[in-house]
C-alpha cells in the first residue's frame, strides 16, 4: 500500500546534536522517516529516546543549543534542515505543520482570553479582518466540541477544564488548516476518560480536514488505537517500524518485545510484571553496536561490537536487530506477548476483565 | 476472595467523612462527601478516580494534612482525625507514610540521598548512634534495590525510577504499618512503572504492609489491588474486590472508566467504543443516594430504585457468566 501513496514529508539520516557545557550530546543518531499523506504515524519510546527532539526538527523548534548536524528533512521540495531564522519558518511552522503539546496549561497564555489566542493565529496566517477571524475562531471552537462557543470566547484558560483547554490547543493548531499535525503526548496530562475523547476528536477532525498526523507517545494502548504505522524509538534511533498490526502482532526487535511485555494490561496478578532492567544509554558517549544490548537479555556478542542494519521483514516492516540476520540463533518473542490478539480478545469479550457492555 | 470481609482485621476505618474547603464567604466546596469504608490489614486498597474527584484529598486526610469537616478516621481502632494528643499525632506520622507521585518534586534537591532517607529517623530519633542510623539507611536502600554507595549522591543524579525508589526507601525506613501511595507511578515511564509496582508488591509481602493506592488508571489497579473503590466528584460510587469490579461493574461511571482503558491491540481497539459518563442518565430525584451492599463486599452508590435496576443487571451478568 505504501508505494502508491504520496510522501508528504521525508526525513533522511537526520542527526541532532546538543551542546551541553563543553560536551556534545547526540540526541538523534541518523533517523529516516517517510510520512505518507493522510496517514497516522506514531512514534513510541521511553523518555529520553529522542522522539520529541526528532519531530521538533520538522518545525524548527529545537532548543537553541541544538542543531541538525547531518541529514535532510524534505517538505514540498524544501529542505527544512537548512532553515535558520524565524522568518525562514514563516508559512511552514504553525501554518503547514502544527504541533499540540502535552500540557495545555503551558501552551496557552494564562492572562489572555481564549478567543484572542485563537484569532491571533488566524489573523497572522490568513491576513483577514478581526471580525472575520472571530467568526472563524468560534466555528473552530464549536468544531472541537466547545458548547456555547460564542459565550466562552472571552473567557480565560483557568475557566476551562484540562480537557477543554486541550481542545482549544487543538483548535489553535488546526485554525490554519495544517497539512501535518504533530501531537506530542497530547493526552498524557489528561484523565483517562478525557484522553479517550481527545483521541477520538483528533481522529474525527483528521477524517474531516484530511491532514497527516504524527503522534508521539509512550503509551502503546494509545498507539493501538490511533496509528496506521508505528516507529519504535530507542537511544536516538528508530529501531523498528511497520504497520500497527505488524508491530503489535509480529514485533521483531527485543526492545519492542520488552515494551509490549511491560504493559500492566498483560500483567497477571500475583506474578511480577516484566520490566526492562538498567537505564537508557548515555548519549554523550559514542554508542558501540546495538544501543539496547546492555539491557537486552537476548543480546548476541555482535550486538556489543557492530551496529545492526535494518533487516526487512515485509514490504512495510523493518527492524534494526542482529536477531534477524540469517546466522543468528532462532528466538521466539516472550511468552506473555505471544498470541496477543487472542489474549486481548479474551479480556475484552464477554466474561473478560475489560469487557464493556454497551 | 476466600475469606469474608467480616473476619478480617480492620486497620483503617473511614467513617462518614466529609472534607470541605471554604470558598469565599460562607460558601463551602465539598471535595469528599460521606466517604465510608474500611481497609483491612495486609491488603492493597485502591482509590480510583479522575483529577478533581477527591482521591488525593482523602489520602491527605488520612495523613492528617486535610481536616475532616464531618465523620472520623480510625487507625487501629483509635481516632486519628480531629484533635488528638501530640503523642498520638507522632504515632500516626510514624506508622502512616506516604509515597508521592513526582519523585523529583518530593525530594529535597539540595540534600544527599542519605539525608533524604534519614530525615524521618532524625525527626523521631529512631537510632541509638550514627552506626545504627547508617545501617538503617543502607538496609532501606538495599530493600528498594539501590546501593549503599548511592548515599552520597543527590536526587538529580538519578533516573525517574531510581528517584521513586528513594521516595519509597524514605517511607520504608520508618517501618510503617500503612502506606498511602498517591499515584506513585503516573510520572514514570512504562518500563519503570513495572519495576516500581513489583517493588511495592515485594515490600508489602515482606513487611506485611497495607497500602492505600491512589490511581486514575484501572489497568494498573487491576494488577496491584485487592479491593477497589471508585470515586467520582467526591462520592464513592462503587466498592468491590478487584476481580468483581472488573467482571461485574455496575455504576455507569465505573463502566465509563473501564471502557476508557486503551488495549494494546489495534484490531480490538478499532471496535472498542468509549462510553461517556453522563450523570443525567441517572434517576433524577431528590432521594439521597447511599452506598448499598448488593453482594457481600460489593457496594454501589444508588437510590432504592436504581439499586433494584442494578440488581436486575447483576443477575443478568451472573447468568451470562454461568453460561460461559
Amino acid at each position: 500500500m505504501a508505494e502508491n501513496r504520496n510522501v508528504i514529508l521525508s526525513a533522511k539520516d537526520v542527526e541532532v546534536k546538543f551542546r551541553v557545557r563543553d560536551n556534545y550530546l547526540t540526541a538523534i543518531r541518523g533517523v529516516s522517516l517517510d510520512l505518507y499523506e493522510g496517514e497516522t504515524f506514531a512514534i513510541v519510546g521511553e523518555s529520553g529516546s529522542g522522539k520529541s527532539v526528532f519531530t521538533k526538527t520538522f518545525t524548527g523548534m529545537l532548543e537553541s543549543n541544538g542543531s541538525i548536524s547531518r541529514g535532510s528533512v524534505m517538505f514540498h521540495g524544501k529542505d527544512l534542515s537548512k532553515l535558520k531564522t524565524d522568518k525562514d519558518w514563516e508559512g511552514i511552522r504553525g501554518a503547514k505543520i502544527s504541533t499540540i503539546f502535552q500540557d495545555p496549561m503551558t501552551s496557552l497564555n494564562p492572562i489572555r482570553t481564549i478567543g484572542s489566542q485563537i484569532t491571533e493565529v488566524i489573523e497572522k496566517h490568513q491576513g483577514i479582518s478581526k471580525a472575520e477571524a472571530k467568526q472563524q475562531a468560534i466555528e473552530m471552537m464549536e468544531r472541537v466540541g466547545i458548547k456555547n462557543a460564542a459565550d466562552r470566547f472571552d473567557e480565560y484558560p483557568f475557566q476551562y477544564s484540562g480537557g477543554m483547554r486541550q481542545r482549544i490547543v487543538i483548535a489553535i493548531a488546526l485554525s490554519c488548516h495544517p497539512e501535518i499535525l504533530i501531537c506530542d503526548e497530547p493526552t498524557t496530562a489528561l484523565d483517562v476518560t478525557i484522553q479517550a475523547q481527545i483521541i477520538s476528536l483528533i481522529r474525527d477532525l483528521q477524517r474531516e480536514l484530511k491532514f497527516t498526523t504524527l503522534y508521539i507517545t509512550h503509551d502503546l494502548g494509545v498507539v493501538a488505537n490511533v496509528a496506521d504505522r508505528v516507529g519504535v524509538m530507542y537511544g536516538g534511533q528508530i529501531v523498528e517500524y511497520g504497520t500497527v498490526e505488524e508491530i503489535f502482532f509480529d514485533p521483531r526487535h527485543p526492545y519492542t518485545w520488552a515494551l509490549l511485555s511491560s504493559l500492566p494490561q498483560l500483567g497477571v496478578k500475583g506474578q511480577d510484571l516484566f520490566y526492562i532492567a538498567g537505564t537508557p544509554p548515555s548519549l554523550y558517549n559514542e554508542i558501540k553496536g546495538d544501543a539496547f544490548a546492555p539491557r537486552n537479555e537476548h543480546a548476541l556478542k555482535i550486538d556489543f561490537v557492530k551496529e545492526p542494519p535494518y533487516f526487512q521483514v515485509s514490504d512495510t516492516h523493518f527492524a534494526k536487530t542482529w536477531l534477524l540476520d540469517p546466522r543468528a540463533p532462532k528466538l521466539e518473542k516472550p511468552e506473555s506477548i505471544q498470541n496477543l490478539h487472542e489474549k486481548i480478545k479474551k479480556m475484552t469479550d464477554k466474561g473478560g476483565a475489560f469487557h464493556v457492555d454497551n | 476472595m476466600s475469606t469474608t470481609n467480616e473476619d478480617r482485621e480492620v486497620i483503617l476505618s473511614i467513617k462518614h467523612v466529609d472534607i470541605s474547603f471554604d470558598v469565599g464567604h460562607k460558601k463551602k466546596f465539598y471535595a469528599v462527601k460521606d466517604a465510608n469504608f474500611d481497609i483491612y490489614k495486609g491488603e492493597t486498597f485502591a482509590l480510583v478516580g479522575e483529577s478533581g474527584s477527591g482521591k488525593t484529598t482523602l489520602g491527605r486526610a488520612i495523613m492528617r494534612i486535610n481536616p475532616c469537616s464531618a465523620g472520623e478516621i480510625d487507625f487501629e481502632g483509635k481516632r486519628i482525625s480531629g484533635a488528638i494528643s501530640h503523642e498520638e499525632d507522632r504515632n500516626v506520622v510514624r506508622n502512616i507514610q506516604m509515597i508521592f507521585q513526582d519523585p523529583a518534586a518530593s525530594l529535597n534537591e539540595r540534600a544527599t540521598i542519605e539525608y533524604c532517607v534519614s530525615e524521618g529517623l532524625y525527626n523521631f530519633h529512631l537510632y541509638k548512634d550514627e552506626d545504627e542510623r547508617i545501617a538503617k539507611v543502607d538496609k532501606a536502600l538495599q530493600d528498594v534495590g539501590l546501593l549503599p554507595e548511592h548515599k552520597s549522591r543527590y536526587p538529580h543524579e538519578f533516573s525517574g525510577g531510581q528517584r521513586q525508589r528513594v521516595g519509597i526507601a524514605r517511607a520504608m525506613i520508618m517501618d510503617p504499618k500503612f502506606i498511602v501511595a498517591d499515584e506513585p507511578i503516573s510520572a514514570l515511564d512504562v518500563s519503570i512503572r513495572a519495576q516500581v509496582l513489583n517493588l511495592m508488591n515485594k515490600l508489602k509481602a515482606e513487611k506485611n504492609l497495607t497500602y492505600l493506592f491512589i490511581a486514575h488508571d484501572l489497568s494498573v489497579v487491576r494488577f496491584i489491588a485487592d479491593r477497589i473503590a471508585v470515586i467520582h466528584l467526591g462520592e464513592i460510587v462503587e466498592i468491590a474486590d478487584s476481580e468483581t469490579l472488573f467482571l461485574y461493574p455496575l455504576h455507569p461511571y465505573t463502566i465509563s472508566l473501564l471502557s476508557s482503558v486503551p488495549m494494546p491491540d489495534p484490531i480490538v481497539e478499532r471496535t472498542r467504543r468509549h462510553i461517556d459518563y453522563d450523570p443525567s442518565q441517572l434517576e433524577q430525584t431528590d432521594e439521597k443516594r447511599e452506598l448499598r451492599e448488593i453482594r457481600p463486599g460489593h457496594f454501589v452508590f444508588a437510590t432504592k430504585h436504581e439499586f433494584e435496576g442494578y440488581e436486575t443487571k447483576l443477575r443478568g451478568l451472573e447468568a451470562e457468566r454461568a453460561a460461559l
